[in-house]
């Protein structure tokens, strides 16, 4: 039985890093760049939450009625003043210019917060649980978790295939010069392609918040379980990204199960298993 | 009859480097006599610095293969070495050779591995990696486990009798690492593999057209660079005489650092890391007081340095005198 209950642990964990991922996927998709400082922006946005809650005295899952849109719009800033000026050129000068913000994000928390780990208190609903059978039981919040990062992918899957701004995202994609004599600004697209990421973020971080202990250091651990998800679940496929999250929940939970050391380290060997194995990921849709 | 051209790669400013530097080498090697203790260590951590951004600009400048992982060869190294002498005896100087051979073999089967990660996903594989390598270490509890280890002072007292003469030695290791790593560099630009490089650079598919093995190239770049690493590692350790699997696979202290520094001083050229180098000692020197803003400096300073001037000091000064001091192209030239 405590097999099963790491296994459902696990199942349920690797909804909210589909939540990590979710963001890192969009804006790879869109504009084939990589952000180092994704999860030092979660760790950001959970800090923003625990500032909401103690500033409005709001419900740690109530506060993202602020944290989600003051995430995006820092998202489409961090876009249009930092990224877009090096975006086109090469792979390098992206790449660096995130790891120098994840740099600067995490000091900055530190100078602002001290190193002090903390948690938002969700009340009663940390604790409440519906038992499925005798000595099974799941927990609601990480069930609200995992039905939130549902409900989010599949909200992210019907702006890109149903909406106008995800045609555009499409296009952009394929053929940014084309896109653009086609009235498209690409500047405006990835802003608003970083704020949507943002804003996935800003879930993400209170989520976070919420769960575990957080402090400026976490954000690097954040960014990789989200990067093992996206390629472990194959790239550009959002659900894919799903499935890749409860395969690094259930490795997890199941090295955890063995001890407690191999927690991390069993997710970071089936990431390297599955890119031994399919390097394409489990469902890769994108080439 | 003469032909109708030559093809010439040193250039007048080049030989006065090559020169000049022969005179600061002589001065180097000689610090031991003209310096003090701290700043002979000083100089120990700036040789190694240099070696790390000198490689780490090899791979992301002239490869291609942008890491941000190469902490995971550093504290490998520095491992190899603590295990070397704590457990089989062998000399720690013999051992930051072994380290390097060994850093090198277990580049070999994890390099197949990253490479099919694409482009910056591969920059974030090899940071797994070195997570991979950190958790792993802390796993080994004769190394101390998560705590880590401090040299038995048994071992360190055998490097060489007496405290002045070991010293030295350190020292001299640290200055042979740092222009083995230089010379290995400019001499892997200038023979056939460099020529392939640069022609990678240009474009992988016409490269590839003319018979250029893509993969053989950077897959030999990235275990050379891998031995390096962890020779550099090794070293660093012996100087620290202490290693935990936190320090040993920072990524702020072994990439973050090792990236500014490359970054301020000129991706892709050689003299870019070692000018970048000395402008990240003189800044730590001057500013490393103010703690975490000091990390936050480095980091705008990166962004600034990337947004306006993407090729560092070094490219500009290039770009405004067409200076070259260490030769690596190649020119043609036409008798008059």
């Amino acid at each position: 039985m405590d097999w099963l209950n790491a296994l459902l642990q696990g199942v349920l964990l690797g909804g909210l890093y589909a939540l990590f991922a979710a963001g890192l996927s969009l804006i790879f998709g869109v504009m084939r760049l990589v952000n180092i400082a994704h999860g030092d922006l979660i760790v950001a946005a959970a800090y923003l939450a625990l500032v909401v809650v103690e500033a409005t005295g709001l419900h740690p899952l109530a506060s993202a009625v602020i944290v989600v849109p003051v995430m995006a719009l820092i998202g489409y800033g961090m876009q249009r003043l930092l990224l877009n000026p090096t975006l086109g050129k090469d792979l390098l000068s992206p790449l660096l210019v995130t790891f120098g913000i994840s740099v600067i994000l995490q000091n900055g928390l530190l100078v602002s917060f001290t190193a002090d780990s903390h948690r938002l208190a969700a009340g009663s609903i940390e604790t409440a649980s519906i038992e499925i059978v005798p000595g099974l039981a799941i927990g609601i919040l990480p069930l609200m978790m995992f039905s939130a990062s549902v409900l989010i992918i599949w909200g992210l899957e019907l702006v890109f295939y149903r909406t106008s701004l995800g045609r555009a995202f499409r296009a952009t994609s394929d053929d940014a010069e084309m896109a653009q004599l086609m009235m498209l600004d690409r500047r405006h697209i990835f802003g608003m392609a970083m704020a949507l990421s943002a804003a996935v973020v800003a879930v993400a971080g209170i989520f976070l918040a919420i769960r575990t202990n957080f402090d400026p250091a976490s954000g690097p651990a954040r960014l990789i379980f989200g990067f093992e998800a996206v390629i472990i679940g194959g790239l550009g496929n959002l659900w894919g990204t799903l499935a890749g999250g409860i395969v690094l929940g259930v490795a997890q939970a199941i090295g955890a199960q063995i001890s407690p050391g191999w927690q991390i380290l069993a997710g970071h060997l089936v990431f390297f298993l599955v890119l031994a194995v399919k390097p394409r990921g489990l469902f890769p849709r994108m080439d | 009859m003469t032909p109708a051209f030559s093809i010439e790669r040193s250039t007048r400013a080049s030989r006065l480097t090559a020169v000049l530097s022969l005179g600061v080498l002589a001065t180097l090697a000689a610090a031991p006599w003209w310096a003090g203790r701290a700043d002979i260590r000083l100089l120990g951590e700036v040789y190694s610095f240099m070696a790390l951004a000198s490689l780490w600009n090899l791979l992301a400048g002239y490869t291609g293969l942008v890491s941000v992982g190469q902490q995971a060869y550093v504290g490998f190294g520095g491992y190899v070495l603590f295990a070397l002498a704590m457990f089989l005896g062998i000399h720690p100087l013999a051992a930051i050779a072994i380290a390097g051979v060994a850093g090198a073999l277990i580049a070999i089967p994890i390099a197949p591995l990253l490479f099919r990660l694409q482009g910056a996903y591969f920059a974030i594989g090899t940071w797994v990696l070195a997570e991979v390598f950190r958790l792993v270490f802390a796993q080994v509890s004769s190394l101390g486990g998560g705590s880590g280890a401090s040299l038995p002072a048994g071992i360190v007292t055998g490097i060489a009798a007496d405290r002045a003469l070991r010293e030295m030695l350190v020292y001299w290791t640290a200055l042979a690492i740092a222009v083995a790593t230089l010379a290995f560099v400019v001499m892997l630009l200038r023979s056939r593999t460099g020529l392939a490089l640069t022609a990678l650079r240009d474009s992988e598919i016409a490269s590839e057209s003319l018979g250029i093995g893509i993969w053989r190239t950077k897959f030999l770049v990235y275990v050379a660079v891998a031995g390096f690493t962890s020779m550099t590692g090794a070293f660093i350790f012996l100087q620290k005489l202490r290693i935990s699997p936190d320090a040993a696979f920072s990524v702020n202290d072994w990439t973050a650092y090792v990236i500014f520094i490359a970054v301020i001083g000129g991706i892709g050229t050689i003299e870019g890391p070692i000018i970048g180098t000395i402008l990240f000692f003189l800044l730590r020197e001057t500013l490393a007081d103010l703690g975490t803003t000091y990390l936050m400096i480095l980091g705008a300073v990166a962004i600034l340095v990337m947004l306006r001037a993407p090729k560092g000091l070094w490219g500009m000064v290039v770009e405004r005198t067409g200076l070259t001091l260490v030769p690596i192209r190649r020119r043609v030239t036409f008798p008059k």
